[in-house]
């Protein structure tokens, strides 16, 4: 920053100077200077473990500092708790809300603080401001009501609600939208804005680049538990701000292979299921890497777990290389020669507790009578570990201790191991780092230049007009439309997602 | 403090033998608490360390160790079998009955007990992995089920009748001098050991345990290896009953109430995590000993029955504070 800018600047309602927080063994956060403007949104960029989560449990007194000053519109700040640094009016946002479901609204919002005296609730005073606040964050829905069966947006503006409950002067939300729809990503971003007007200073942490150029005003890069900069948003473009965050060129995010696309090897018909997926057909040719995308709910992951037999569908079929086959279970599935990396890595894909090696072979065990053939197993560790450049120190690591790119390459070789030739990768960078991502996306690649058939699912729209050879756009359980590469552009992606224009 | 010592000194282990090591703790923090147990008896009671005691001991432990190992299988799935301790005393009494009433040799007899065992899994496994009944409810309900039987069958009374032989099953010597009770242990928990980390059946319990919705995505028949854990339980509770009765040489309809606690007790003593995906047949046996060395230095040194209870429940807090610590501990590690 200039020192024309500095002297312009408003007085910053958090300075952190020269903060570190040391874990056994690691620097998590490294001598770090950080400020914070009113009403400003100031995006935390940076690749998992850079330390941005850290630095925001310093910011909200979760954590201790093992050195360092943090002031707060200009004085300094003692370290007592969360709960302190609330009354201060620094607020977060977790990923995974604090709400008690079977309280109301209102309840939540003033949980600890409620309105009343000698113990005794006033519940009138406490329904009207809850009925502010949530105006405040553009909700629309009575305070009376129980928390439960509230969407994920609206926990989350609840959430916000919570913190403009306590006045908060700074609000940190981290990785706000990772389970959003993109209608209420615009919404949130809505609501960001509004605060920022009202003088808040929003601190956001993000490592989804789209997000970032939207609404950052300032950005500030991490890693290694360093800051490599701090840069308004205005003199980024993509390229320049992976660089900072990865500390290396990465010259293809997206390597496209050139494939020879073939025959068709799949060929779902009329797939129903519910609500959920409305009269769905698709193709799939051996060597294309095809796209689902669509809105979030749209019915993307929902078609591909149908033809996996992860659901139990009402009617459709299911041809394989010309010939109709029940599939109905996953079992059946893997056998027909069928994967599927699920969207939920951690909930639904690796037994984390197990080592590398035993989520490795799980879908395909080398075992005879019932034995495990424990050399076998090994060797086919070892091979796909070096195969797909797996970083773990050993086979028999735990999969909870890898990063979230090596967490994916774990359930790649998995399927890799059952011979699958029809794959689904459904939202494979979800979580991975950028320099992963183009490490996956390589992969992926490779996997159809071997001949395989692939469904690449994802929510961003670049990773798809990139990599696939042909998109299919779903809408409310149906298949809205389908491009093909030559005729890519957002714009068209777009539309047939929203139904803003209908095919032409 | 010592976590921190701890810390610095396995951050300079080779990573390999560091995971292994990580493995390794929870069980040398039972281990530990064994050996001390044992030297602070055989210091403090010259009756202890008698063959008399031991083999008291050894053949006490057999039945909840047997059973606990079935257990095991269970609570690594992430379930729980409450209904060991019915199921043993039904078992007992049935298999009694096959040998006084019907006349069925020995061997014949305790087979039969241990299916009967087998049989109550079966409906476990069958009320868990295909009516989707919570674990807890499931074998709650066996309990009682399993008990009410037991009553019905024996009019409540104590049944008799087998051979002379069936005594050996839990108080025999071999020849050189070894209990066929601890044999038995032995010969279970090498079975166990196997099955756990030698067959399909075994690893499928871990990663059903540690991950259900990524087992069945992978293509593992779920609830085939669920119903066949609950199975094996049901069968080795049932075995254990059979060796609980050779002792006493009658089926009791009262025996074994409130020891699926015991056995549930052995077991997260023994490292395995209530969540599913943790546990091993050793720290299961290192807690089945431990529990029985407390109720038998209790014994030795008039320590008043009540505060048995009071130090076993000690103990499992303990066992699973320490579980959980050194968890956050890995956990804070790999952040």
């Amino acid at each position: 920053m200039s020192s024309a800018e500095t002297e312009r600047a408003p007085e910053p309602v958090i300075r952190l100077r020269n903060i570190s927080k040391e874990f056994p063994g690691v620097l998590a956060v490294d001598e770090v200077d950080l400020d914070i403007l009113p009403g400003e949104v100031h995006v935390v960029a940076g690749e998992n473990g850079a330390g941005k989560s850290t630095l925001m449990k310093l910011l909200s007194q979760v954590e201790r500092p093992s050195a360092g000053e943090i002031e707060l519109s200009g004085a300094p700040v003692e370290f007592h708790g969360p709960r302190h640094a609330q009354n201060l009016g620094v607020a977060m946002v977790y990923q995974e809300f604090a709400l008690a479901p079977d309280l109301s609204v209102a309840e939540n919002l003033f949980m600890g603080r409620e309105p009343g005296r000698f113990g005794f609730v006033n519940r009138r005073a406490e329904t009207s401001e809850a009925g502010e606040l949530l105006e405040r964050v553009g909700l629309d829905l009575s305070p009376t009501r129980p928390v439960a069966g509230l969407t994920v947006a609206e926990q989350q503006r609840v959430e916000i609600a919570k913190a403009l409950a306590i006045e908060a002067k700074v609000m940190i939300l981290d990785e706000p939208t990772a389970t959003l729809t993109e209608r209420e990503i615009e919404e949130l971003f809505g609501v960001i804005r509004s605060l920022t007007d009202e003088g808040i200073a929003v601190l956001y942490i993000s490592h989804r680049l789209d997000e970032i150029f939207r609404i950052a005003d300032r950005v500030t890069v991490m890693r290694d538990g360093k800051v490599v900069d701090t840069v308004p948003a205005g003199e980024l473009d993509e390229n320049k701000l992976v660089r900072m965050m990865v500390g290396r060129e990465i010259t293809d995010l997206y390597p496209k292979h050139e494939v020879e696309i073939k025959d068709v090897v799949l060929r779902a018909t009329g797939i129903c299921r519910g609500n959920v997926l409305k009269d769905c057909s698709f193709e799939m040719r051996e060597g294309e890497i095809l796209g689902f995308a669509g809105l979030v709910g749209a019915g993307r992951t929902e078609l591909a777990r149908a033809v996996f037999g992860a659901d139990r569908i009402e009617s459709g079929s299911i041809e394989l290389d010309g010939r109709e086959v029940a599939v109905g279970t996953p079992q059946r599935a893997i056998e027909a020669g069928i994967g599927y990396l699920t969207e939920d890595r951690k909930g639904e894909g690796l037994a984390l507790q197990l080592g590398v090696d035993k989520n490795i072979t799980l879908a395909n065990l080398p075992a005879s009578f019932g034995f495990i053939d424990l050399g076998a197993e090994r060797r086919v560790a070892e091979r796909q570990r070096e195969r797909l450049d797996i970083r773990t120190p050993s086979i028999r690591r735990a999969v909870r201790m890898l990063s979230g790119g090596n967490q994916q390459k774990v359930v790649v070789a998995r399927w890799l191991e059952t011979k699958a030739r029809i794959l689904f990768f459904d939202e494979p960078t979800r979580g991975v780092d950028v320099g992963a991502k183009a490490e996956i996306f390589q992969l992926i690649g490779g996997l159809a230049e071997e001949g395989r058939a692939i469904v690449l699912i994802s929510s961003y729209l670049p990773e798809l007009l990139n990599m696939c050879d042909r998109i299919l756009v779903m809408r409310e359980g149906s298949v809205s439309g389908e491009i093909s590469r030559n005729e890519f552009s957002e714009e068209r992606v777009i539309a047939l997602a929203t139904g803003a224009e209908e095919a032409s | 403090m010592i976590s921190n010592v701890l810390t610095s000194i396995t951050q300079r282990l080779p990573d390999a033998v560091r995971d292994r090591l990580y493995d390794a703790v929870s069980q040398l923090a039972a281990g530990g608490a064994l050996l001390v147990i044992i030297l602070f008896l055989s210091i403090v009671s010259p009756d202890f360390l008698t063959a008399d005691n031991l083999f008291n001991v050894g053949s006490q432990v057999a039945y909840t160790a047997v059973m606990a190992i079935g257990v095991t299988l269970v609570i690594i799935t992430a379930g729980i079998d409450l209904s060991v301790g019915s199921v043993a005393a039904l078992s007992g009494v049935l298999g009694v009955m096959m040998m006084g009433n019907l006349g069925l040799p020995v061997p014949l007899g305790i087979l039969g007990g241990t299916l009967v065992g087998a049989g109550a899994g079966l409906v476990n496994g069958l009320l868990v992995s295909v009516a989707g009944l919570n674990p807890f409810i499931a074998t709650l309900g066996m309990l009682t089920v399993a008990r009410g039987l037991s009553y019905i069958v024996t009019d409540a009374v104590a049944v008799f009748g087998a051979p002379d032989s069936f005594r050996l099953l839990g108080q025999g010597v071999l020849a050189g001098g070894i209990p066929i009770p601890v044999l038995i242990i032995i010969l279970v928990a090498l079975a166990g050991y196997v099955v756990l980390n030698r067959t399909r059946l075994g690893r499928y319990a871990y990663a059903i345990g540690s991950n259900l919705e990524a087992a069945r995505l992978s293509g593992i028949p779920v609830r085939r290896y669920l119903t066949s854990v609950y199975v094996i339980s049901g069968a080795l509770a049932g075995f254990g009953g059979m060796i609980a009765a050779s002792r006493v040489a009658s089926g009791q309809p009262n025996f074994g109430i409130g020891l699926e606690l015991d056995v549930i007790a052995a077991v997260v003593i023994g490292g395995a995590s209530l969540f599913g995906g943790q546990g091993t047949i050793l720290g299961t046996l290192i807690g089945a000993f431990l529990i029985a060395l407390i109720r038998n230095g209790s014994v030795l040194l008039d320590v008043n029955t009540y505060y048995q209870q009071i130090i076993i429940g000690v103990v499992i807090w303990l066992a699973v504070y320490w579980d959980q610590f050194r968890r956050k501990r890995l956990a804070a590690e790999t952040e």
